[in-house]
């Protein structure tokens, strides 16, 4: 039942996205500047607030773990730690493509584009290191001081790119000065697109956890025997 | 029973003597800086005004190269013998073991940077004497920054399997803010620029970089050495 419950999430998820790309093909005209390659704001920026999203749950269950040991905590910070990484991968990713369209250029090193990369680094070496470690339980507590130490970095590297040897020129946030009001509705349809698929994402990785611990404490048992 | 400082001071004192009776990790990490230094002559072929704008991103590559050997050995320095399980056991407070693992690594790195920046200036032609007293101040805030993270990962790791690969995938992304920042307060020294006015914002990240990873790290160590 619950296997099917986060399936439905992920179907659902999908036709939402299908349906709001449909209309931003179909019905909405080209951006006045950027032509249609500006519609990829759709895709890109929800998927940043994804990957922040989840992130901050990971933060939030690491701290939880640690003080209560509870592993269903560690279980969900991998799940959205994994997660939250490929949505920023894709944030990556497409916003290489409209850089390449509106620039000329793949990657810049640019303010926005650090801070994103530095994030995607810092969680990429979370998941490589977490499966070196064999023992659970330590597996679990190093992987939440990574977390958190991981976290505290995002805003020492937005403090960072202000500094006079970084230099900027990624378009700045439009939300902030009410300049999204013509595109709101396909972005926030957009966004509940996403945040369905990652629920889904996320239930599939968590029960994947769950399992893998059963299958881990069955086999200690086994050598016990 | 001491004070959690003193006991601090007593294991960097301890770490401090067994590296300089042995000489293992600063000797391999000042070959190492200057197997570097070496190599970044070819790297590049660049005009005198050229290379000013890229000498104090240079200088912090090799520091952070050597910091990476020094802070790896802080926690598995103490693994023969079962030395980690018997300091954890002690009366000693976990963040001062900590502390005094991280002051000795510190005291070291600075060691192997005093030793590599003569020879940077040397080969690369580089003022480095005409602003000593800011240079200093960089150099000592950026590296207290990359030997507390860099302590803290390597008690994190220090049971990893692979711990010599897995450090540097923990540790560089963690310490690029502050790399940013003293790469570029390094780099405005050597083209004579005063760390005034704007420039002053490179003194800032490193403070504010040193502040939160030190009161992080103190408070979340006991987590990660007892659990």
């Amino acid at each position: 039942m619950r296997e099917k419950a986060t399936y439905a999430l992920g179907i659902l998820g999908a036709i939402v996205m299908i349906w709001n790309l449909h209309h931003i093909f179909t019905q909405m005209a080209p951006e006045a500047a950027q032509g249609m390659a500006g519609w990829i704001l759709f895709i890109h920026v929800p998927a940043d607030f994804m990957g922040d999203i989840l992130y901050t749950i990971a933060l939030v269950t690491s701290i939880l773990f640690l003080v209560k040991k509870d592993f269903t905590y560690d279980s969900i910070s991998v799940a959205c730690i994994e997660v939250g990484t490929m949505f920023i991968l894709v944030n990556l990713v497409t916003g290489s493509i409209w850089g390449k369209n509106q620039w000329g250029i793949w990657w810049t090193w640019d303010l926005r584009l650090t801070t994103q990369l530095m994030k995607f680094l810092l969680y990429l070496g979370y998941l490589v290191v977490r499966p070196a470690i064999a023992e659970a339980t330590q597996r679990a507590t190093m992987s939440a001081f990574i977390a958190i130490f991981a976290y505290a970095d995002v805003p020492l590297v937005m403090m960072a790119i202000r500094l006079p040897n970084v230099r900027t020129q990624h378009p700045s946030p439009v939300i902030e000065t009410g300049g999204i009001n013509s595109v709101a509705v396909p972005f926030v349809v957009g966004i509940i697109a996403q945040l369905l698929m990652a629920l889904a994402l996320m239930l599939v990785r968590l029960h994947q956890e769950n399992t893998r611990r059963e299958i881990d404490s069955l086999r200690r048992e086994l050598h016990a025997l | 029973m001491k004070s959690g400082l003193g006991t601090a001071l007593a294991i960097a004192r301890k770490d401090l003597r067994t590296e300089l009776r042995t000489k293992e990790s600063i000797n391999a990490a000042a070959s190492f800086a200057l197997v570097i230094l070496v190599i970044f002559s070819f790297a590049f072929n660049l005009e005198r005004d050229e290379f000013y704008a890229i000498s104090g991103g240079l200088l912090w590559l090799v520091y952070s190269f050597a910091g990476a050997l020094i802070v790896n050995r802080a926690f598995s320095r103490e693994l023969p013998n079962d030395c980690l399980d018997v300091l954890i056991a002690s009366p000693a407070p976990g963040w001062a073991i900590f502390l005094g693992k991280a002051v000795a690594a510190f005291l070291l790195l600075l060691l192997v940077e005093a030793i590599s920046l003569p020879v940077f200036g040397l080969f690369y032609n580089i003022r480095w004497t005409e602003s000593l007293g800011s240079l200093v101040l960089i150099i000592l805030l950026a590296t207290w920054g990359m030997t507390i993270v860099g302590s803290a990962f390597s008690a994190v790791i220090v049971n990893v399997r692979l711990r010599e690969l897995m450090l540097p995938v923990l540790l560089y992304p963690i310490l690029i803010p502050l790399l940013i920042a003293a790469m570029g307060g390094t780099t405005a020294l050597f083209q004579g620029e005063p760390l005034t006015g704007e420039n002053f914002g490179y003194i800032r990240q490193l403070i504010g970089f040193d502040a939160v990873y030190t009161a992080l790290a103190l408070y979340m160590i006991e987590f990660i050495l007892v659990f």
